[in-house]
């Protein structure tokens, strides 16, 4: 089968080139190191080629947020961090952003303003459920042979931003076999990485947070857990080696399977 | 005469008492720090009828939750009897408010019905605490006296419910008897009234008086435990959904200190200049009870230890030690403890004792996810992980104390700008030889 190269286009290329693409997407620390996460920022920038969007990433200058030092109690370093991420958008006059990770949107959405930093911000599964309300992105129905699907919803989507419909609204458009866990939107269960939790080692428990969630996955009896966080997914494919179950169960992130199901 | 005369000097008694308390506790206030502005008044109207008076978050377990409105709805209903009885106590009239006509009855007939669903819910609500094995009502925060002060309000709610009942049938009963017309509708207390079949108007008449004074008694030393009591919220819990943070959950509250001290270090110009106040710099984050903000205070008063939070967190769920309820009852406790100490000597007291580390350990604050579960959950809109975090700050931040896997992360962050140890000249490589099947062109 014939394929086409994609460039990535980067901002500063761009603008070298007095060109100023709509949208900033943000990959995200997971997306360009995560070896598993780095397959999901490949094939939503397949998607963002396919429907022919006006982006760019910043590459190599491209930063940390600050997130997960805030959580951690750094406000220091997450307001330094902060003010170079706000003063480089500034430099190449950013209006809107993307951003897959929910941590980054959040941050971006609720609190960056308080030190300036005001964007419309948009998580990539908004931006591609109404691509695909829009009918701009058409997903072929029967190309995932309905499989069972159930969805775990991140916090930092779910009750930190009230994001439950959109990754849903996907969903059933890519099977009609949309499977709930019992703990689900507002009341879904961490998979235990927030807070930075995900740099550290649990405290002493009787049992490690994503164990309990890939638990509540698992009860669906749904042959592919779909995530929209790189830290969800990382802590539910853990749960998966775990439970001795990632040969049956796989666990795909929501763009990876639109690019599935369109084939790009 | 006589009667009125005693009943203002108990009221009077109980007034100056509840003044008392409430002063004392007002005064703990100033402690504290400030949190947000209470704008938006349009807003907080809004969540209060939905989160209070709706109970929508109460709902969230439909069936306790339905016993729950209803002992809700049934207070907001019987307190305009408890004002007339007041009213009624002092003037020396009878049912005063019997004016409002038909709108009367109405209340009165709702209040009777209420007054039944009510006793009700509280049979059911003492008796899981007593004989059911209900998870979220232990944990290490629950001590003996935390389930007695429980039982103790419920019994008094129970007793209220019993002794307005027995007033309105005694009352119906008295008139019946007497051929006098009654005044208001009692549809719950005419059922009670309709089994008794013997006795006199004057012991019915005893009856009415006698459930009336029991009640209103009981209402007067209600009023004055509660402030002592988990069940301050009887109080407090509409006060706090109408001052409830508005933010998105996952907007943490930005520290302006630290900004001023990023911008003065970021900027070349005032770099090296001197501090421009002279007074001492405030303590980043939350060691105390004194650092918490009064928002923090205020969630911590009108807690009511359902443990609804707890039940929900992550955390806790797996065995560990955090417990949001519990976070909420140790700033309360430690006010309590040091709120006095500082009255007598000044906000610069030190105890040798804090709220960190006395109450709430370190191994509690790192467990924390900030998944927002807690918050979402509590029924009254207090707000656990922003009180989490200002702990987290000031262990990060004055004394440079977390587990080592953080401080590594803090310091990737600083040289690499990534949590983990890599190199920004590496942040393209998930794009190299990307394609894409051509198929769809």
């Amino acid at each position: 089968m014939e394929t086409r190269r994609i460039e990535v286009p980067v901002m500063a290329d761009l603008f070298a080139g007095g060109e100023k693409p709509e949208y900033l997407f943000w990959v995200g620390c997971a997306g360009a190191f995560d070896d598993r996460y780095k397959k999901v920022v490949r094939a939503f920038a397949k998607i963002l080629s396919h429907l022919n969007v006006s982006y760019a990433v910043l590459g190599k200058e491209e930063t940390c947020t600050g997130d997960p030092a805030r959580r951690a109690g750094n406000e220091m370093l997450y307001q330094m961090q902060a003010l170079q991420v706000i003063e480089l958008f500034r430099m190449y006059d950013v209006k809107k952003i993307i951003t897959i990770c929910p941590h980054c949107f959040n941050v971006f959405k609720n609190e960056y303003p308080d030190l300036g930093g005001k964007y419309e911000v948009i998580n990539y599964l908004q931006f591609l459920n109404t691509n695909i309300e829009e009918g701009k992105l058409k997903i072929d129905e029967a190309s995932l042979n309905n499989v069972s699907i159930t969805y775990h919803d991140p916090c930092y989507l779910g009750r930190a931003n009230d994001i439950y419909d959109e990754p849903r609204n996907i969903l059933k458009k890519l099977t009609g076999n949309l499977v709930e866990m019992h703990r689900i939107k507002s009341f879904a269960l961490c998979c235990g990485a927030g807070g930075a939790q995900m740099f550290k080692e649990a405290e002493k428990g009787d049992k490690e947070v994503f164990i309990e969630r890939t638990e509540d996955a698992l009860k669906t009896d749904a042959k592919v857990i779909a995530t929209a966080c790189p830290f969800c997914m990382t802590m539910l494919t853990d749960g998966l080696k775990y439970k001795n179950k990632e040969q049956e169960i796989r666990n795909l992130d929501i763009a990876e399977l639109i690019a599935q199901s369109i084939d790009l | 005469m006589t009667t009125q005369l005693i009943f203002a000097i108990t009221l009077l008694v109980t007034l100056g008492a509840f003044a008392y308390t409430i002063s004392r506790i007002v005064s703990f206030f100033k402690f504290t720090r400030p949190a947000f502005p209470i704008k938006d008044i349009g807003k907080r109207i809004n969540v209060m009828i939905t989160v209070a008076f709706g109970q929508t978050k109460i709902f969230r377990r439909p069936v306790i939750g339905m016993f729950h409105a209803f002992v809700f709805w049934g207070f907001c209903i019987i307190i305009f009897g408890s004002i007339e009885m007041v009213i009624d106590g002092l003037t020396g009239t009878v049912r005063v408010l019997k004016f409002l006509g038909p709108v009367y009855n109405i209340i009165m007939a709702s209040g009777d019905i209420f007054a039944l669903l009510v006793a009700i819910s509280i049979v059911i609500f003492l008796s899981r605490r007593l004989f059911f094995h209900i998870k979220r009502f232990e944990g290490i925060e629950m001590k003996k006296i935390t389930h007695i002060d429980a039982n103790i309000a419920l019994s008094i709610i129970l007793l209220l419910m019993i002794s307005l009942l027995a007033m309105n049938t005694g009352y119906i009963e008295y008139k019946s008897i007497t051929g006098e017309p009654t005044v208001g509708l009692f549809p719950v207390s005419s059922v009670i009234a309709g089994f008794i079949t013997h006795g006199q108007a004057e012991s019915f008449r005893l009856m009415y008086e006698a459930s009336w004074w029991t009640h209103i008694l009981l209402i007067f030393l209600f009023a004055n435990i509660l402030p002592y009591s988990k069940h301050f919220h009887v109080f407090l819990s509409i006060p706090n959904v109408f001052l409830s943070r508005l933010d998105p959950l996952g907007k943490l509250p930005n520290m302006d200190n630290v900004s001023r001290e990023v911008k003065l270090m970021l900027d070349p110009n005032t770099a090296f200049a001197a501090a421009t106040s002279d007074l001492p710099p405030e303590r980043f984050g939350v060691k105390d009870a004194e650092d918490a903000s009064w928002k923090n205070y205020f969630d911590s008063l009108a807690c009511t230890q359902c443990g609804r939070c707890t039940s929900v967190c992550p955390a806790n769920i797996t065995g560990k030690k955090l417990s949001p309820r519990k976070v909420m009852m140790d700033l309360r406790a430690r006010m309590k403890e040091k709120g006095p100490l500082m009255i007598k000597n000044g906000r610069d007291f030190n105890d040798n004792r804090s709220l960190l580390r006395d109450y709430i350990s370190e191994e509690e604050l790192w467990a924390c996810t900030t998944c927002n579960a807690c918050a979402k959950e509590c029924p009254i809109n207090i707000n656990h992980p922003t009180l989490i975090v200002d702990m987290r700050r000031y262990l990060v931040m004055e004394e440079a104390s977390a587990p080592g896997e953080i401080k590594a992360l803090f310091n990737n962050i600083e040289n690499n700008g990534a949590p983990w140890q890599y190199s920004a000249e590496d942040r393209m490589l998930w794009a190299k030889d990307l394609e894409m099947k051509t198929h769809h062109v």
